[in-house]
């Protein structure tokens, strides 16, 4: 199969690309990258005023499969990742079972290679059950060929069994993605402490709980040589403590999720449960801190943190319900919407913090338009305006926070190792 | 000066228009409780449904007899002996009580929010009877029915909340009613029992009971909830009598007639001594009388919004 995709913006960070050009796809690699291309193709796509970039890789994102094919599977996700532009994901081990020995990995892999429309990496645990008690067995998570370790959802807490960990993970050569809470600041909070958490008579969540537990694991990943990277940030002290690290030539990269440069804890004033997830959104302050952080290459990467549940679990009281939110058919779109056309970011910036440095975080050989290198391509109308609702998102779960609001930007085609995998 | 919402879920959302009105709405309800025959139409053939999630004496009996003085029909839903106990979501609770042809479903419930839940879910009307630590507007209105009956006034009033603000629904009710008509607020409490940015309401906060009573028009002495000591916050009960108990010692250095209010029930040596919950400043009893009017307005105000919508 010959693709030839025909006049798009073709943004490409990695070869320092920004032009409108032809992009030729043979098989699943990328054939040439150049203007007006002749070569006759079995498909000619017009891309005339689009964006065409790599696939997106997201690198927090819950598939659910397996143990919870009632919120979503690898069927579903990765359909609705291939609709977000997305063409790899990386899959959090907090799966029943977790992803904490080869068995359960082959498990995973098994399913995957049945059922995935797109590229899907296996994130391992770093304790046994996520328990945070008894280490994972790394070197053999890492022959079995996951590509991370976490215990998502959860911190270790012991200092001692996190540097056991981290010290393991070096020679493995896996990314350790910390989870930063500690859970006795955050105790049985729902949302972010302040006023709002006042008024509405909620348990808060500080910013403390995030930011300190980042320092420890700034620490000793310091300490241990290993490469860390901090899931989900959301507030402005965290951003200052990375920066900082980052500042001593410190090794560590971290992600943020969309929500957070996009809503704040005042989207709570109706207990909508849709904008319940841990962390919390927070102050407007660390929403501007957030978006600064994008904008100096702090913050290095955007990921979804997508996290389906089922009505049942959101459609209650607000202490009890889920945490989480999907994102992976909007994250793009939220970006467009707050980042490009609030022009905190310009769009070859967007795509490396959407595919270059995610592939480089995980060592993946994605996230680029070089010639000979996996065709995962996404064409972008960067001008269409579309709202998401209940109908519309494909994923089986429909938790999103941005239901009703009008977003900029939508996916044309997604094209993951040379196969169109989504068409618009 | 119309009432148009379907339901009371909080202060937080009414305007200073809206709480007058229920506050004279009230006024011209008082009356009906002393008659020969406590009972007038207005809510005849409508059918109001007690759900109590926790368990509640006081504010359960009120709300019953106010609607029953309404003739409206009250039907009481333990949730111990129910379906919730097999369970039943509230969303699915509140809609089999609204295919039942109920009018109002009266709420309490331990989860803050949970009223704002069900109220969006349903088309009949629902009345917050209290939240988590969220709102409790009816306690909150029957205290400002009877400050006003007794000072004559709300606005420019110095007002003393006293105790476990971080965890009282009836504190936040009342700090945004008083805060809307005028009323100068200031919250007495160990630091540690003051909820994060509480003076964005407007309200003033202070940990000198003694300073804070010489220049308060009235204080409102909240229950002390030892007994939900979930977050182990809590002072020690004597330490806390002893700091901001309120006693006759006390009481003699403020203001002669100063108010003395309390939600109920009592812990009698714990946040006030009982010379001063019997005393000649207590209005606690008249605040239960109060509390039928100020119910009796609510439901028939939420009632008459639903029937013009219709």
């Amino acid at each position: 199969m010959s693709i030839l995709i025909k006049n798009g913006r073709v943004i490409d960070p990695a070869n320092r690309i920004d032009a409108v050009l032809d992009i030729f796809i043979q098989d699943n690699k990328i054939s040439r990258v150049a203007q007006d291309i002749q070569t006759p193709a079995e498909m000619i796509i017009n891309a005339d005023n689009k964006i065409v970039a790599p696939g997106l890789i997201d690198m927090h994102v819950h598939l659910r499969e397996p143990g919870r094919e009632d919120k979503e599977t690898i069927a579903s996700a990765t359909a609705a990742a291939a609709k977000g532009g997305v063409t790899t994901v990386l899959a959090m081990p907090n799966t029943q079972p977790a992803m904490d020995c080869p068995k359960s990995v082959e498990l995973l892999q098994g399913i995957i290679n049945k059922n995935a429309k797109i590229n899907v990496q296996i994130c391992g645990t770093i304790t046994k059950g996520r328990l945070g008690q008894e280490l994972s067995d790394i070197m053999a998570l890492k022959k079995i060929g996951v590509c991370a370790l976490s215990d998502d959802g959860c911190s270790v807490d012991n200092d001692v069994l996190m540097l056991k960990a981290l010290k393991q993970a070096k020679p493995a050569g896996l990314l350790v993605i910390c989870h930063c809470e500690d859970k006795k600041l955050s105790g049985k909070g729902v949302i972010n402490l302040g006023f709002n958490s006042t008024r509405l008579g909620l348990r808060g969540i500080s910013n403390a709980s995030e930011y300190k537990r980042i320092q420890r694991d700034i620490e000793l990943g310091e300490k241990s040589g290993a490469a860390v990277h901090i899931a989900h940030v959301s507030c402005r002290e965290s951003v200052e403590v990375i920066a900082h690290a980052k500042k001593k030539g410190i090794k560590v990269t971290c992600e943020t999720a969309p929500h957070y440069f996009s809503l704040t804890e005042d989207a709570l004033l109706e207990y909508d449960t849709n904008m319940k997830m841990n962390p919390p959104l927070r102050s407007k302050e660390d929403l501007m801190a957030i978006k600064q952080g994008l904008k100096e290459g702090v913050i290095d990467v955007i990921a979804s943190d997508h996290a389906p549940h089922t009505e049942n679990e959101k459609d209650i009281e607000f202490e009890r319900a889920e945490f989480g939110v999907v994102g992976l058919e909007t994250e793009l779109s939220v970006s467009i919407t707050e980042l490009i056309n609030k022009q905190i970011l310009d769009w070859p910036e967007l795509i490396q913090k959407f595919c270059l440095n995610p592939a480089r975080i995980l060592g993946l050989d994605r996230g680029n338009l070089t010639p000979g290198s996996l065709a995962d391509v996404v064409i972008i109308s960067d001008q269409q305006t579309w709202v998401p609702n209940k109908q519309n998102l494909i994923s089986k779960s429909k938790n999103s926070p941005f239901l009703g609001r009008s977003l900029k930007g939508w996916v044309d085609y997604t094209i993951c190792n040379g196969r169109i995998v989504y068409q618009r | 000066m119309f009432w148009t919402k379907k339901d009371l879920l909080g202060l937080e959302y009414l305007t200073q228009e809206e709480i007058e009105l229920i506050l004279d709405t009230a006024e011209s309800f008082k009356e009906v409780s002393t008659r020969e025959i406590k009972k007038v139409p207005a809510l005849r053939g409508k059918t109001a449904v007690n759900l109590f999630y926790e368990p509640s004496t006081r504010t359960r009996v009120s709300f019953e007899v106010a609607a029953k003085r309404l003739s409206a029909d009250v039907i009481n839903i333990a949730t111990e002996t129910s379906s919730v106990k097999k369970g039943e979501t509230l969303i699915d609770t509140g809609k089999n009580i609204q295919a039942l042809k109920a009018d109002i479903i009266i709420m309490r419930h331990n989860c803050s929010g949970a009223a704002n839940m069900l109220a969006r879910a349903l088309d009949i009307s629902v009345v917050n009877a209290g939240d988590g630590w969220h709102e409790h507007p009816t306690q909150a209105l029957l205290d400002i029915f009877t400050l006003k009956e007794k000072l004559g006034k709300i606005k420019g009033l110095n007002v003393a909340i006293v105790g476990d603000i971080a965890h009282s629904r009836v504190a936040r009710s009342n700090i945004w009613g008083l805060t809307k008509l005028g009323a100068k607020v200031t919250l007495c409490s160990p630091e540690i029992l003051l909820p994060p940015g509480i003076e964005t309401t407007g309200a003033k906060t202070s940990s000198d009971i003694d300073e804070v009573l010489k220049n308060a028009d009235a204080v409102n002495v909240l229950r002390m909830q030892f007994e939900r000591d979930e977050d182990a916050a809590f002072p020690e009960q004597l330490d806390y009598f002893k700091k901001f108990g309120i006693t006759e010692e006390r009481l003699a250095k403020a203001k002669k007639d100063i108010v003395v209010m309390h939600p109920g029930p009592i812990n009698r040596g714990i946040e006030m001594s009982s010379g001063v919950a019997d005393g000649k400043n207590s209005v606690i009893l008249e605040q239960v009388t109060n509390g039928i009017a100020v119910r009796m307005a609510v439901l028939f105000l939420v009632s008459q919004a639903r029937e013009a919508k219709q």
